[in-house]
């Protein structure tokens, strides 16, 4: 049996420093730094709770990115599957110790923060599965047998974060899952037949969901359906960014959200504001923004020598373009209200966090992107 | 190696399903792209109305009324500052809370709060509220010193309708009140209404809602997701409507009120030149700043009940029958026509002989008789037998072709009253269509003293009485002043008609229609014939008015009484002979009264009417010569006003 040790080479600091991906952080900083522009605006041009708030947490989470950066990648593969176990252990938690807020029990208090685990767990299911596939022979991974592990591993999860209820994170969850299996190699065959199998079992899934879920989803065909309940959201959306024009209403001039038109501002709808008061432009160079980043994410990856920091990066950066392809697409009415809060710029503790975590765990694979890891 | 080579495939799986996402992301980040283009670029415009929809409200601001001035720019409806509190409903935390405080502080009784409650229910969450539009300072000022504790209450200063002559003017310029459902309907008042919004109700109020009701102020507003407003963007001031002069004189007009005082009646006094209607009082009357605010249910009954029928403007909605003041026409449609020879003497005997036809007998009011009588006498001393053959003689038809002429039986002011009657001058065409009967020569016998069917307003009296002192000539009667007459331009079109004369190929004694200021008689003879036997029913003895005579030339003018019955006089009432104070109200004479002074050069025709005032010459000619002395003595005064030297004012 070949076995191929790990290679302990000792890299420098200074090795590290220089292989770091400056740009990628440069990315960090200029979303984050819009965010905090956005938050501003969002309180109507006072520096107050929600500006404060954001502000620490971006610092903190930021030097948290920084040092986990130096992490080696080795230590998150092995320690993967404990953390998807911690993930799913704090999901139970929430399940009976969870605190709600509006009609969702999502969080636990921890003092400092309010954790959402389910953020998290967006962050785990790509690490175990990348550590899972990562082992696989390419041989095994048709196998039935190797097929039901990560789909039982995906559904727990799900089924949890579906029981707050989320259904935005639970989608997220399972989309970067999928992402995972696809990128392994799973054969496209079992996709297409899925694909249509959940197109069939669709007016099942629907019977039983949540009332408020069937509403925003057949509100979602028809917004004028009820403008001032669950349409509300989206034509006040649309209206918002259709009124920003092609240069915006201006910084702080947002009338939308500044005389509260818009719900949920600072969280899932803040490209909204931005889309208003910075328009076509300022949407358009944002959305580069986030090209670049996801760009610089899969650089790493192809970079990178091991399975599991390939699988990892290309499995991060499709979650990092679902959360903003599902953000974006939601407030812009192409696709139905799930919560689900843009990446950075979003107000919200436990999404930034785990963002954080995800990158931090790039730039890992970034800086020790040499590093051969042994199947054991 | 076997491990090396599926690791190398496995890698290059990796990398191409990698490139197959990527290349889906792309595609998906294009959607969203030509999405954001859609919305900001494409229909930008639309979301733009949309988004200024959303964060704009307007709310609009009254005008002010109009003002309405008599013909010496005396104010006859101004706008009075009011104290009125209004809710701004969208700041009340607690509308139950806040209307208790209320109650208790002005004193609002469960009725009053009910109404609240139900003007609320009507009211969107981000209107206003009035619940009071007429505070007593003492209210006011204790709204004033709660206002802490009254969170959403607003006093407001704000003004509203004042008639400062109260009782003297309502018949003529109405009075305004809460728009009902059917007055907002109508586009001069729909175009321009805001809520809480007094139109007219009556008379010039109403028909010159158009001139009056000015256009609303525009407010716009910056209002957040929950209608608070959080700053005015735009005020577009709101225009007070226009002034609206009238040809009345108040003090004339307060004079005439005052005249008619404790009566049932009307005087109505008119330039025979110009038209412009001097004064036109009606009585009994009623306040009508009461209706401003909405009247309460005593006041209401108050009026509603009283038998002398206050709400009836009796010049020109009172109906009644001439009686012998339609003898000025009787004679001129004989004379015009020929029928008779004003020296055709006929023998009056009095109730023992009266006249009579195909055996029904006709009795003249003098119970003694007035012997042989010439036809001026007649006029004089108003002797119905004269009028009785000289009526057979004339035939209806003909009369009524003259009677129309000068005025009687159509509407006078057109569309500025909508109550004004037209009255009814009978022909024997009429009555076929109407009746569906034919007509009877006993009925022309009545006819030509001014009973039967005929029926008049006061101010068709008063037109009739003008356009034969003017010598002929039609006139245009007016209550809204109209700088194009001047009396000035009347004289001089009335000389241009008479220069005209041969050109007149017309029969004017055939129904023909006559334009303004142009001549009505066929012989300017006959006219002075008549304007000569009113003047001795006034000035020489014998005459029926003679009582109520000015000798001075100044204030001499020539009349006609008329007594007009109520009722058939039975052959019991003759024998009683009761005087009029033993008869009851409602079965005694109507006083009439018409003339036009000064008799040389005449300026002013009046009407004067005394619902069941007794006879003419003692109840109504009596108030004309009072009346008629105030208005000559401020004919210069009006006429260097109207002469454009307004410095008087």
């Amino acid at each position: 049996m070949l076995r191929e040790r790990i290679q302990a080479s000792n890299y420098s600091f200074l090795d590290k420093l220089k292989s770091v991906d400056y740009l990628l952080i440069l990315l960090i900083i200029a979303i984050g730094s819009i965010s905090v522009f956005a938050i501003y605006s969002t309180e109507g041009g006072k520096f107050s709770f929600y500006t404060k708030n954001h502000i620490i947490r971006l610092s903190v989470f930021f030097s948290l990115f920084l040092v986990l950066s130096f992490v080696r990648v080795s230590t998150w593969y092995k320690n993967a599957y404990l953390f998807y176990i911690v993930g799913l252990i704090l999901l139970i938690t929430v399940l009976i110790f969870g605190i709600s807020a509006s009609g969702a029990t999502r969080w636990i208090n921890l003092y400092f923060l309010n954790l959402q685990p389910s953020e998290l767990m967006k962050i785990a299911v790509i690490i175990c599965f990348a550590r899972y596939y990562h082992r696989i022979q390419s041989s095994d991974i048709q196998s039935y047998k190797f097929l039901i592990q990560p789909i039982i591993l995906l559904i727990i999860p799900c089924y949890l974060v579906i029981q707050q209820p989320d259904l935005g994170t639970s989608i997220l969850i399972a989309g970067s899952g999928i992402a995972i299996i696809w990128l392994a190699g799973l054969n496209i065959k079992y996709f297409v037949y899925s694909g249509l199998l959940i197109l069939v079992s669709l007016p099942f899934a629907i019977s039983i969901l949540k009332p408020y879920q069937k509403s925003r989803i057949l509100t979602f065909f028809n917004p004028d359906r009820d403008p001032l309940g669950a349409g509300y959201q989206i034509i006040q959306s649309k209206i918002a960014i259709g009124s920003g024009g092609f240069f915006g209403k201006g910084y702080l001039k947002g009338t939308q959200s500044y005389l509260e038109f818009l719900p949920e501002k600072h969280t899932d709808f803040i490209f909204t504001l931005f889309s208003e008061e910075f328009g076509f432009l300022g949407s358009i160079i944002l959305l580069f923004l986030y090209i670049l980043l996801i760009y610089r994410i899969i650089n790493v990856g192809l970079v990178s020598r091991s399975f599991f920091a390939k699988l990892y990066c290309f499995g991060f950066a499709t979650a990092i373009f679902l959360y903003v392809f599902v953000n974006i697409a939601m407030v812009l009415g192409m696709l139905p209200i799930v919560g689900a809060p843009l990446p950075i710029m979003s107000y919200g503790g436990s999404s930034l966090l785990s963002i954080m975590l995800g990158l931090s765990i790039v730039m890992s694979c970034k800086i020790y992107n040499q590093e051969q890891i042994s199947v054991y | 190696m076997l491990n090396r080579g599926r690791n190398i495939e496995k890698g290059r799986v990796i990398t191409r399903r990698m490139f197959i996402l990527a290349a889906a992301k792309v595609l998906l980040f294009a959607g969203i792209s030509s999405r954001l283009y859609n919305l900001q670029i494409s229909d930008r415009e639309k979301y733009e109305i949309l988004s200024d929809k959303n964060r704009i409200r307007e709310w609009k601001t009254p005008p002010q009324r109009g003002i309405i001035v008599d013909n010496f720019n005396k104010v006859l409806a101004s706008n009075d500052r009011v104290f009125q509190l209004h809710l701004i409903l969208d700041e009340i935390k607690d509308f139950d809370v806040t209307v208790f405080k209320i109650k208790n502080i002005i004193g609002l009784d469960k009725f009053e709060v009910n109404k609240l409650y139900k003007k609320k229910e009507r009211l969107k969450p981000w209107d206003t509220l009035v619940v009071s539009d007429n505070l007593t300072w003492e209210q006011f000022s204790k709204i004033n010193l709660y206002l802490h504790e009254l969170e959403g209450a607003k006093p407001v200063l704000s003004t509203s309708r004042f008639y400062p002559y109260s009782n003297d003017l309502v018949h003529v310029v109405g009075y305004v009140g809460d728009a009902s459902p059917r007055d907002i309907e109508k586009p001069e008042i729909k175009e321009n209404f805001v809520p809480g919004l007094k139109v007219g109700k009556y008379g010039i109020e109403k028909s010159q809602e158009k001139s009056l009701i000015g256009n609303y102020g525009i407010k716009r507003y910056e209002v957040n997701a929950s209608g608070k407003r959080i700053s005015q963007i735009d005020y577009i001031k709101e225009k007070q409507g226009n002034q609206v002069n009238l040809t009345i004189d108040i003090e004339i007009q307060k004079y005439a009120q005052e005249l008619l005082k404790g009566t049932a009646g009307s005087i109505s006094a008119m330039d025979i030149y110009t038209g412009e209607i001097v004064a036109m009082a009606s009585s009994p009357t009623y306040d009508p700043n009461k209706f401003t605010h909405g009247i309460n249910q005593k006041d209401w009954q108050e009026i509603r009940d009283n038998p002398l029928k206050p709400l009836i403007n009796k010049s020109i909605a009172g109906l009644y029958s001439p009686g012998s003041t339609f003898k000025p026409i009787v004679a001129l449609a004989a004379l015009e026509y020929g029928t008779i020879d004003p020296n055709k003497t006929i023998r009056c005997k009095g109730h023992k002989h009266p006249y009579e036809l195909y055996g029904i007998k006709y009795h003249c009011w003098k119970k003694e008789g007035h012997g042989y009588m010439k036809l001026r006498n007649a006029i004089k001393q108003s002797c119905d037998i004269y009028f009785y053959e000289m009526a057979r003689l004339l035939g209806v038809d003909k009369l009524s072709i003259i009677a129309k002429r000068y005025g009687l039986g159509t509407n006078v002011l057109g569309e500025i009253y909508n109550d004004e009657k037209n009255g009814l001058v009978p022909n024997t065409k009429w009555k076929r269509n109407a009746l569906e009967q034919s007509w009877y020569l006993g009925e022309t016998v009545i006819n030509g003293i001014g009973q039967g069917y005929i029926q008049t307003t006061p101010l068709q009296l008063c037109l009739m009485t003008a356009q034969i002192a003017n010598g002929g000539y039609k006139i245009k009667p007016h209550i809204i002043k109209d700088n194009s007459i001047s009396y000035k331009d009347v004289i001089n079109k009335i000389k241009l008609d008479q220069s005209n004369f041969p050109l007149h190929e017309r029969n004017y004694l055939d129904d023909i229609n006559v334009e303004y200021y142009q001549r009505m008689y066929h012989k300017k003879s006959n006219i002075n014939f008549v304007l000569d036997a009113m003047y001795g029913s006034t000035n020489e003895q014998y005459g029926t008015s003679f009582k109520s005579r000015y000798d001075d030339p100044k204030y001499q003018f020539a009349g006609k009484t008329g007594t007009s019955q109520v009722r058939r006089i039975t052959d019991l009432d003759r024998e009683l002979d009761l005087d009029t104070e033993q008869i009851e109200y409602k079965k005694r004479d109507h006083a009439l009264y018409v003339a036009f002074a000064p008799y040389k050069d005449p300026r002013y025709a009046i009407s004067v009417i005394i619902e069941h005032g007794g006879s003419g010459s003692k109840a109504a000619a009596p108030l004309a010569s009072k009346l008629i002395k105030r208005i000559i003595d401020r004919h210069k005064l009006r006429e260097q006003i109207n002469n454009g030297n307004t410095s008087l004012a």
